[in-house]
């Protein structure tokens, strides 16, 4: 029996995630535009980001870096988490080499009219300190351990 | 559809345009690789049992949803392959815009996408506004939803992005 790890009670405006840390190879970049089927090749041709974009090197794909944004806040929430909205501000990008650090907060939390709980995110991956992109999200917690948002459809799930 | 002039705007403002079923089935194949390639240990994804328990069988994480709609780098009887957002590139042609950016991505998610759902996606105008000058150019900004819903009608995903298209501060007519 799964019972929920993280209730939206147990949650407080101003409350952070686990920083996470993580190396980026240009094995990262790759295997993420090809998990996103982004084939464009700045993001596994050197010669052609370099030479014909005028970056560094290869770099992370959004969609891609949209996949580390959800598993850095299901990380926190855990299975019973379900997303209901994120934003997305590109500012720069993300190369190998680099060390990407995903940092979050609780901005807001409460629970809607149909009784659904909710946490307000405000999160970061940031390299060598400077904000590479800013992510907000709205993510649905269980308010008690046998409630599940991932049972609600229709007009019970407002996201 | 091809390119958008300032005169057909008002009429395509809130009309499905571009739909489009996606070129395969959702698969689990992919749900794996995805996860494998951002560490994403949720067992939602990757315990049957838990994801039973949890969303009543498999799903695929709610952030790929477009990922579905990406085309094959190559496929038979394709000579160009179609393109992400076209009404996007059509703004772009029809207002005289060359240059383009996008400053920010908005996806509100809702029925959970499931191994072996055929997705289909329609293209959305939201809004195009006046003529605006930033430091990049002078242009306009516009916005356009890209909706998803599964083979039985439900709606999975809304994706919003706004576009800045703009002719280079200094530049005259786009050439």
């Amino acid at each position: 029996m799964t019972t929920p790890t993280l209730l939206q009670g147990q949650v407080t405006v101003g409350d952070t995630l686990p920083e996470l840390a993580y190396p980026v190879t240009a094995t990262t970049v790759v295997l993420g535009a090809l998990a996103a089927r982004d084939w464009r090749p700045m993001h596994h041709d050197k010669d052609f980001a370099v030479n014909r974009n005028g970056t560094r090197d290869i770099f992370l794909n959004t969609p891609n870096l949209a996949s580390w944004f959800e598993r850095y806040i299901t990380d926190w929430t855990g299975p019973f988490g379900r997303l209901q909205r994120v934003t997305f501000r590109m500012k720069g990008s993300i190369f190998p080499g680099d060390t990407m650090v995903f940092r979050g907060a609780v901005t807001d939390t409460g629970v809607d009219d149909t009784g659904c709980g909710w946490a307000a995110l405000e999160i970061t991956v940031s390299v060598d300190g400077d904000t590479k992109t800013s992510c907000t999200a709205r993510v649905a917690l269980p308010v008690a351990d046998d409630d599940n948002p991932w049972a609600r459809k229709g007009d019970r799930w407002v996201p | 559809m091809s390119a958008i002039g300032i005169d057909d705007i008002e009429g395509l403002l809130g009309v499905a345009l571009y739909e489009e079923v996606g070129e395969f089935p959702v698969e689990q194949g992919y749900v794996w690789t995805t996860c494998s390639s951002v560490e994403n240990g949720n067992p939602l994804f990757w315990d049957p049992e838990v994801a039973e328990e949890v969303t009543g069988g498999p799903i695929a994480p709610p952030t790929m949803v477009s990922v579905w709609f990406r085309p094959h780098h190559w496929a038979p009887d394709r000579s160009t392959p179609g393109l992400p957002l076209q009404i996007h590139f059509d703004l772009k042609e029809g207002l005289g815009l060359p240059e383009a950016v996008m400053s920010d991505n908005t996806i509100v998610f809702h029925e959970p996408v499931r191994p072996g759902d055929l997705l289909r996606t329609s293209q959305i105008l939201k809004s195009v506004s006046d003529e605006k000058t930033t430091k990049l150019g002078t242009g306009r900004f516009w916005v356009i939803d890209v909706e998803y819903h599964n083979q039985r009608g439900e709606l999975v995903a809304v994706e919003s992005y706004t576009g800045f298209g703009y002719r280079r501060a200094g530049t005259g007519e786009a050439s």
